[in-house]
């Protein structure tokens, strides 16, 4: 008799993502993913000048600012096919590796570490034998008895304080959870840690971006840091070399904490291989451009059809028409006026049509995505198996290394297939956060060289002509391929759609009946406690699912997390 | 690096939201009417949740300033110290919904916290998609204004019209 579990999250307004699993003989065997994706930017960006899009387009979202922020200007450039100047190129390219390490740091042990790590076994550790354990995976310097009996003790008073905060929803003690006592401590001090890091990355993204949260230095044509070596209130000398220091310390963290925390973590939980494939046409795009027109790029990317490397269909570059032409969007399942099939983003429609949960019709805000008409998955496992297959060597050499790691604990080999599941999606957001880290180092060693050869220009005014232009930017976000389309007449916007990176993966059925990546992803999970649905969220989490973030409000009436129903 | 006495007056919400920009509108509104020393940060924090970490984490006080679920009727002003901000993280499946809480919460493991947090909140009446206000709640802005102004004089702070 399959039992019907729904994991609703009360959030500060209403449920945002709903999932709905059948659980028969302690397995899903069916699912529904259902969202509500904040679908509204179209409607006020209508009419407005071009080059403000961005203002607006970066609060969409609380967490992924800067990507809607650069995402913006991309599409008016493209529109007007408008070149960038080199320096802000890269001031942007900087901005945007900044926030991304940053995001995948938070997401890795602020958002996701829990799902693995039980705080309340970690006190029970002890901090030698949790030195020892440490020390024997990685040289990171605070791998000290002291440091782990200071985060111990720290824990133990913020549990003792009965505000658990941070720590009041997670599953302690579920059967699930399988780290010993000292894996854990590792991992609750190194999430104290990270706290410490992820911000020095931050104020990377604020001294480029003039102010965070949201930056204020994005232009359609460029940026509008002006750089004057010997002016105070411009991008100087002693800003960048600040930049280069925050950015080398979160370096060795990166490298010694992170990485070998995820490779430990991963061969502790090498079942989790198992679970969480789903939908494995993966797509992901180059970033990073290299010139003015965006033709070349520092990290390449592409599709790749049913999960086979060899099949693999780069994405060459900002104009490229093999992607352009290739999105659709179907609201066949969505609450929304539908009827013409999936529709190109240019021609997107978005017209509410609320009916109640259709297990067979409609059931989600969000619509459904295709690529030539096929579901993908979008992400960071996307973008690492995209550069892979490019042949970018560094994701390479990084890839092998975390596998190697990973085979080295277990004692037997692990090879890239692993990486097509729900830890596998942990690992390789760990590899593209190194990867994007030296490409980071390496675009401010660019920026230095250019400025150093005399040129300071940071922008190109947009001239729009008359008469209707269209285009798409996209840029790699920390949770996948994002695009926006515009549609411009007269200089002024007629339609604007962003496709964002969740869409993709957390979307209803599409209009032939296929799944989305995380309704595929949580077929076959175990479930080993109906009411404490564990193993599905950590395959969500896997994700970073990043739905209506928009919307926050200081809640005093209720103290709920989120409701399960086992009907 | 702070100082002393070092305040934040921190405007949250989404803009694009209707009356969840409140605190953001309330804020520009005070900043627009009244200059403060320079120990006083005047910003617009908008949505973002991580990124203001540094932000409160180098001041003493902080006052923010928010759209709140009370249970009380829309366009209710409310003044939250101390214990009544409540400081818990909500809902693990919503994590990017970092609100003011979690960031208090994660500010707390560090031993960063500010000394004193205040939330002067008002409950939203609409929460479409749009740039406008509910008239309603456009209305109160200047009370909220002025309760900013009270917030800043009762931690000795007093801000100056400007003309």
């Amino acid at each position: 008799m399959a039992q019907r579990v729904v994991v609703d999250p009360v959030t500060r307004i209403e449920g945002h993502l709903r999932v709905d699993c059948e659980v028969d003989g302690g397995k899903v065997t069916n699912a529904w993913a259902s969202g509500q994706m904040w679908r509204g930017i179209e409607l006020i960006l209508q009419g407005k000048d071009p080059r403000d899009a961005w203002v607006f387009a970066q609060r969409i979202c609380g967490v992924c600012t800067t990507v809607h922020a650069i995402t913006s200007v991309r599409a008016v450039e493209n529109a007007l096919k408008l070149e960038v100047p080199l320096n802000a190129q890269y001031i942007r390219n900087m901005i945007q590796g900044a926030h991304n390490v940053h995001d995948h740091i938070v997401h890795f042990y602020h958002l996701s570490a829990l799902d693995f790590v039980d705080i309340v076994s970690a006190l029970k550790a002890d901090p030698a034998a949790t030195a020892k354990l440490a020390q024997s995976i990685s040289g990171w310097p605070k791998n000290s008895t002291q440091e782990f009996t200071t985060a111990q003790k720290k824990l133990q008073a913020f549990i003792n304080s009965g505000q658990l905060g941070i720590f009041g929803s997670g599953y302690w003690g579920h059967p699930a959870m399988k780290l010993t006592p000292e894996a854990n401590l590792m991992a609750a001090s190194h999430y104290l840690q990270a706290l410490d890091y992820q911000r020095r990355m931050n104020k990377v993204v604020a001294i480029l971006g003039s102010k965070t949260p949201h930056i204020q230095n994005m232009a359609v044509g460029g940026v509008t840091n002006p750089i004057n070596m010997d002016s105070q209130s411009t991008l100087t000398l002693e800003k960048l070399m600040y930049i280069k220091q925050l950015i080398d310390e979160v370096g060795d963290f990166i490298t010694q904490v992170y990485i070998p925390d995820v490779a430990a973590i991963g061969a502790f939980y090498a079942d989790w291989t198992q679970y969480g494939r789903g939908v494995v046409n993966y797509l992901s795009i180059p970033d990073m451009p290299l010139d003015t027109k965006g033709t070349t790029f520092a990290l390449p990317a592409g599709y790749i059809d049913g999960g086979d490397l060899a099949k693999f269909t780069p994405i060459k570059d900002f104009h490229d028409p093999y992607f352009e032409k290739g999105v659709k969007e179907s609201v066949k399942h969505s609450w929304y006026q539908g009827g013409k099939g999936p529709l190109h983003p240019y021609d997107g429609e978005t017209i509410p049509n609320f009916t109640d949960w259709q297990d067979d019709g409609k059931y989600s805000w969000i619509k459904s995505p295709t690529f030539y008409d096929k579901r993908a998955q979008v992400g960071p496992l996307a973008n690492v198996l995209g550069m892979y297959a490019s042949g970018h060597q560094r994701t390479q050499f990084w890839v092998n290394a975390v596998l190697d790691a990973v085979s080295g604990h277990l004692g037997s080999k692990v090879g890239v297939d692993a990486l097509h599941s729900t830890i596998g999606r942990h690992a390789a957001r760990a590899v593209r956060c190194v990867v994007l880290h030296e490409e980071l180092q390496n675009q401010w060693k660019l920026l230095m060289e250019n400025i150093a050869k005399g040129d300071t220009k940071t922008f190109n005014k947009p001239v729009f002509p008359k008469g209707e232009i269209r285009g798409f930017g996209f840029h790699e976000a920390p949770r996948g391929m994002l695009s926006h389309w515009v549609v411009i007449e007269n200089g002024k916007i007629k339609n604007y759609q962003a496709v964002v990176p969740t869409t993709w993966n957390a979307g209803p059925r599409d209009e032939d009946g296929n799944i989305s990546a995380y309704e595929a992803a949580l077929i076959d999970n175990p479930v080993a406690v109906a009411d404490q649905p564990l193993e599905i969220i950590r395959t969500l989490h896997s994700f970073d699912p990043c739905l209506a973030c928009a919307v926050h409000l200081t809640d005093t009436e209720t103290k709920s997390h989120y409701q399960v129903k086992v009907v | 690096m702070s100082t002393p006495m070092s305040i934040l007056v921190l405007g949250l919400g989404n803009i694009l939201l209707m009356d969840e920009g409140v605190g953001v509108r309330a804020m520009e509104a005070f900043d627009a009417a009244w200059s403060v020393p320079d120990h006083v940060s005047v910003v617009d924090g908008g949505t973002c949740g991580m990124d203001m970490l540094d932000l409160i984490a180098s001041h003493k006080h902080l006052i923010a300033v928010d759209a709140v679920k009370t249970g009380a009727p829309p366009a209710s002003l409310t003044v939250l110290r101390g214990d009544e901000v409540p400081a818990y993280f909500k809902g693990k499946l919503s994590p990017h919904q970092l609100g003011l809480s979690d960031l208090l919460a994660s500010l707390r493991l560090q031993d960063e916290a500010p000394e004193s947090v205040t939330v002067v909140g008002c409950v939203p009446m609409a929460l479409g998609t749009g740039l406008m206000m509910s008239p309603e709640i456009e209305a109160v802005i200047p009370r909220m204004v002025t309760m900013i102004v009270e917030e800043l004089a009762r931690l000795g702070v007093t801000a100056t019209p400007r003309i």
